[in-house]
């Protein structure tokens, strides 16, 4: 089951760090990161990728953007 | 998926080196001396417009400012990230959004113009910058202990608008009550007849960089204290490309225009008292990293509907009176009467904040 971060309705940095937190964490495998802003979704898509890992999805819904991301 | 050409690397070069330029060019078309932009002290002369305070040299409606909040707002529409939310400890913010304007009124200067002063030669930002580095080091600390707002909220539609409807207000007075030349009021604003107040660019040059630069900053996501906080926290030099480049772009344009003028003594808006041109930045700093964003990307964010970002405008604006009235602001002379008693109190308003608003976000 994919692991799911909920960093809506906060600002950043705290999106990027949770997501960065939970990346050392677990090495590898996928996670679901869900924010409500735009810069949130680029920020958080610039540092996983900074760290190897791929932005394998993003889905836009009401409350904002889920970014599955992934490294194997 | 659209992609953001504003968010990439060479558009935040871009973005960067466009305010660098823009800023020189209103200096040279009136803006005071390396104050081609400066977000504190252009709401600190909007207080001043208001009558919140009555330091008779820095008084007028800066467009600058109301540009910046309608020009995000403009491209916040476009480019459909108009969200309006508010919630996230406003108070807080309020009183971060005062205790970072008297900071910055001590050195003289918010981060935007500490870089300007660096790029027109001015010595003593050194000592403001590297304030502002510590005060933002100081925040990133407390980041990583857990320090957080709490979560915003959705809100309607007219509650994201209500700050840039303030702003289009004052450009209505502004129009309603046109500055006359010689004369300290008109109608209900005031202006100033020397000083910093009465050096600007004409109305609609102000209102239009202001716009271009609100709109191209809310695209980019360009935060100058985000460049620092990035770069120490993460070790992502995303940012703080943009702030590199605006230095580079400032100080080549100011150069070409006879505006760079290296030194320490007799610089304009600004003095040499180097341990509180440090401490002010220090504590706008670490303002500035708690409550997310420096003072442009305050206005930004409350373009693009932060009614919280809006709430740190208005703390901003409301510190301005507090620095003026009670004589902690600075002037070419030093540190004003009260400053270092406010820097020190505002800093351990700040460390309160900072050490007790640390809760575990669930």
């Amino acid at each position: 089951m994919s692991i799911i971060i909920d960093a809506g309705g906060l600002s950043c940095p705290q999106p990027v760090l949770m997501t960065l937190d939970k990346i050392k964490e677990i090495q590898k495998g996928e996670i679901t990161v869900k924010v409500d802003t735009d810069t949130s979704k680029e920020n958080v898509s610039r540092a996983v990728q900074s760290q190897g890992w791929e932005v394998a999805d993003i889905k836009e819904d009401r409350e904002g953007y889920q970014l599955t991301i992934r490294k194997n | 998926m659209k992609k953001n050409i504003f968010a990439t690397r060479w558009g935040i070069i871009g973005v960067g080196a466009f305010i660098g330029v823009l800023a020189a060019l209103l200096q040279r078309l009136g803006n005071p001396g390396n104050m081609g932009i400066c977000v504190a002290c252009f709401e600190r002369d909007i207080a001043g417009a208001l009558g919140l305070h009555r330091a008779g040299v820095v008084q007028y409606m800066r467009p600058e400012i109301i540009g910046f909040v309608l020009g995000s707002l403009i491209a916040a529409y476009l480019f459909n990230e108009f969200r309006p939310r508010m919630g996230s400890a406003p108070i807080v913010r309020f009183v971060l959004g005062v205790f970072a304007m008297i900071g910055a009124l001590v050195f003289l200067g918010c981060p935007w113009r500490a870089i300007l002063r660096l790029a027109g030669g001015d010595g003593n930002a050194i000592f403001g910058l590297l304030g502002l580095i510590g005060g933002i080091w100081i925040g990133t600390l407390f980041l990583k202990g857990g320090y957080n707002l709490g979560r915003v909220q959705k809100t309607y539609t007219s509650a994201g608008w209500l700050l840039p409807l303030i702003m289009a207000g004052f450009l209505i007075l502004m129009l309603i009550f046109p500055q006359i030349k010689g004369e300290a009021k008109s109608g209900i604003l005031f202006y100033s007849v020397k000083g910093p107040g009465v050096m600007h660019a004409p109305l609609i040059i102000s209102l239009l960089a202001g716009l271009a630069i609100g709109f191209a900053a809310q695209r980019s996501r360009f935060c100058t204290m985000g460049a620092f906080r990035d770069l120490i926290l993460f070790k992502h030099a995303h940012l703080f490309f943009g702030i590199i480049s605006l230095v580079v772009s400032a100080f080549v344009v100011n150069l070409i225009l006879g505006q760079f003028h290296p030194g320490f003594v007799k610089q304009p808006v600004a003095h040499t008292m180097q341990i509180w041109n440090f401490g002010g930045m220090v504590l706008a700093g670490l303002a500035f990293a708690l409550a997310g964003g420096c003072p442009g990307r305050q206005l930004f964010l409350a373009g693009e509907g932060d009614g919280d970002s809006a709430v740190f405008v208005m703390g901003m604006i409301v510190g301005a009176g507090f620095a003026h009235n009670f004589g902690l602001a600075s002037s070419p002379k030093g540190v004003g009467p009260h400053g270092i008693a406010a820097v020190i109190i505002g800093l351990i308003v700040c460390l309160f904040i900072g050490f007790t608003m640390r809760k575990k976000v669930i």
